[in-house]
């Protein structure tokens, strides 16, 4: 007789388990087929958000090189700062996603979900993913610009897989933190001026532009606390020849899972309140 | 109120002191409502009679303060999630997604209800064509007519199957062509799938046309309720529902219900309409 036979109870609660996690994968998956299918259909806005990367890398990169002033070891400067331009990018495409959410709140499209039987942490996992697939179009753009600017980059299977990981794992927390905001702001006007208030703070508290050690004591505080830090210091060590991890990447990792999971609990919960 | 099995079959929906605050105003104050299963049951009332706040609580969108509702035998409170599973609901706004084709929009819906692929396109083939919308299942919903977009979103609401479906204003802001098709097909709901329909309107002639049953709510209490034609009688030999509508809610004067922006986006998704 097999283990499941003998205790049938714990057999049952098993595949209850089992349906209930196929059940969040499916209904998350919906979510992120949904908004695959709207950016294939307008594609604009992927283009359109191509402009910023380039602008920092080609124009306040090159110049900031000549300046000399900023210590990068082994590296220069724009190939320095490519990592954490990717990671800003990421940062502000993502940022601004639970604006969609306030539109679609306007439109009824979320009441509509709300009043299926999808986990609502399905719904937020869903968002979570397709901001992370917007994201990897931004990595396509940085690494095809630091490619035309000769900045020698990291080409192996296990640096763009973890790059990967790092883009998916950096848009879904900064989304979920959005739908957060929208959660808790619900409308537009104030939502965009939250957004605008904690981008650029988010974007200097971090190693993007500058190292670590150029930072004032409080300010360094501050970047550990950061989750925009860990993920530059990722793609740091992953994507630029010669590029160095400060924490490693085990800690990258860990802090930017861990912080995802919490969002994305937070955010399942009061996901509901945005209607009321 | 006594509390039995054979009541909650018989009923499709059946609220006991229903009651819900927005700070300290009660929207919907000690609501008992009764709904025979099978029933088009029409909530009519003024903005700001609490229409609205009694679906969200219905269709579990919005905790009650205090009271209790049972929808298709399962108390929205206590088990919210197969609350969900046994209803449709098509909300006031506009509701599809006009970046999507019909199809995309109904698939979408089945998977979020866990509907087995094999039953998937069947189902949405048999839904659409119902609604009278599968020659249109490929084409983008921006493309359609305000009458298209809300029969594609009573079609996603049928999707599943349900046991009581909710219209929040069905035909609010739709040209008499396209309101006579909705009432048609409402209509046909109850004749051909024997569904209990519950829906919110300010269209005295709608009410009169398509629903068994009335309940005129005002000031989140229910001040008159039964059949038209015995609401109508009540207030004499020669009323219409117009004229039962001021005797019982005591005004003429329309106030829009809901916050700035709840006004706003009705608007907008009036005008998206045509």
């Amino acid at each position: 007789m097999s283990g499941q036979d003998e205790n049938p109870s714990a057999s049952a609660a098993d595949n209850i388990i089992k349906s209930g996690v196929m059940a969040f994968i499916r209904q998350s998956l919906a979510i992120v087929d949904t908004e695959l299918r709207k950016i294939a259909r307008d594609p604009t806005e992927l283009f359109s958000r191509a402009a910023q990367p380039v602008l920092w890398l080609m124009v306040f990169g090159q110049v900031f090189e000549r300046v000399h002033g900023i210590p990068t070891g082994r590296i220069s400067y724009t190939a320095f700062m490519s990592p954490g331009i990717l990671a800003q990018s990421i940062l502000f495409s993502a940022i601004f996603y639970g604006i969609a959410v306030i539109w679609e709140r306007d439109l009824g499209i979320v009441h509509k979900m709300l009043v299926s039987p999808a986990y609502r942490s399905s719904l937020v996992m869903g968002k979570a993913i397709s901001a992370g697939v917007r994201g990897l179009s931004q990595a396509v753009i940085v690494y095809a610009v630091v490619f035309i600017m000769r900045i020698k980059l990291q080409i192996n299977a296990a640096s763009l897989l973890g790059v990967l990981a790092a883009v998916l794992a950096g848009s879904a927390i900064f989304a979920t933190f959005s739908l957060l905001i929208a959660c808790v702001v619900k409308t537009r006007e104030r939502f965009l001026g939250i957004g605008q208030l904690l981008t650029m703070p988010l974007f200097f508290a971090s190693s993007a532009i500058y190292p670590l050690e150029l930072m004032p004591h409080w300010l360094r505080i501050v970047s550990r606390l950061n989750p925009l830090t860990y993920l530059v210091d990722a793609l740091r060590g992953l994507m630029i020849y010669g590029g160095q991890s400060v924490y490693g990447f085990g800690t990258d990792f860990a802090v930017l899972g861990v912080v995802f999971l919490v969002l994305l609990s937070i955010t399942s919960k009061i996901y509901p309140r945005i209607i009321v | 109120m006594s509390d039995s099995s054979v009541d909650l079959s018989r009923y499709a929906v059946r609220t006991s002191q229903l009651t819900r605050y927005y700070g300290s105003l009660a929207a919907v104050d000690h609501l008992g409502l009764e709904i025979p299963s099978g029933e088009i049951f029409g909530l009519l009332g003024p903005n700001g009679a609490g229409k609205t706040t009694t679906i969200k609580m219905l269709t579990t969108l919005l905790p009650p303060s205090s009271g209790s509702a049972f929808v298709a035998g399962f108390d929205v409170s206590v088990d919210p999630v197969q609350v969900r599973r046994h209803i449709g609901y098509v909300p006031q706004l506009l509701s599809a997604d006009g970046a999507l084709t019909a199809e995309e929009n109904m698939t979408l819906s089945a998977r979020l209800y866990s509907m087995p692929r094999s039953e998937r396109a069947g189902r949405i083939r048999e839904a659409l064509r119902f609604m009278d919308l599968e020659e249109f299942a490929g084409k983008v919903v921006q493309t359609y007519s305000g009458g298209m977009i809300r029969r594609l979103e009573i079609a996603q609401a049928l999707l599943h199957r349900p046991d009581v479906i909710f219209l929040d204003e069905p035909t609010i802001g739709l040209d008499p062509m396209a309101r006579h098709a909705v009432w048609d097909r409402l209509i046909g709901l109850r004749k051909e799938l024997g569904l209990t329909v519950l829906l919110t309107t300010h269209d005295m002639e709608e009410a009169d046309v398509l629903c068994d049953g009335l309940a005129l709510m005002h000031h989140g209490k229910i001040v008159v309720t039964g059949t038209p034609a015995a609401i109508k009688a009540a207030v004499g030999p020669e009323a219409d529902l117009d004229d039962a509508f001021v005797k019982f809610c005591g005004e003429t004067i329309e106030e829009e219900e809901g916050e700035y922006r709840h006004v706003r986006a009705r608007r907008k998704s009036i005008r998206q309409r045509g």
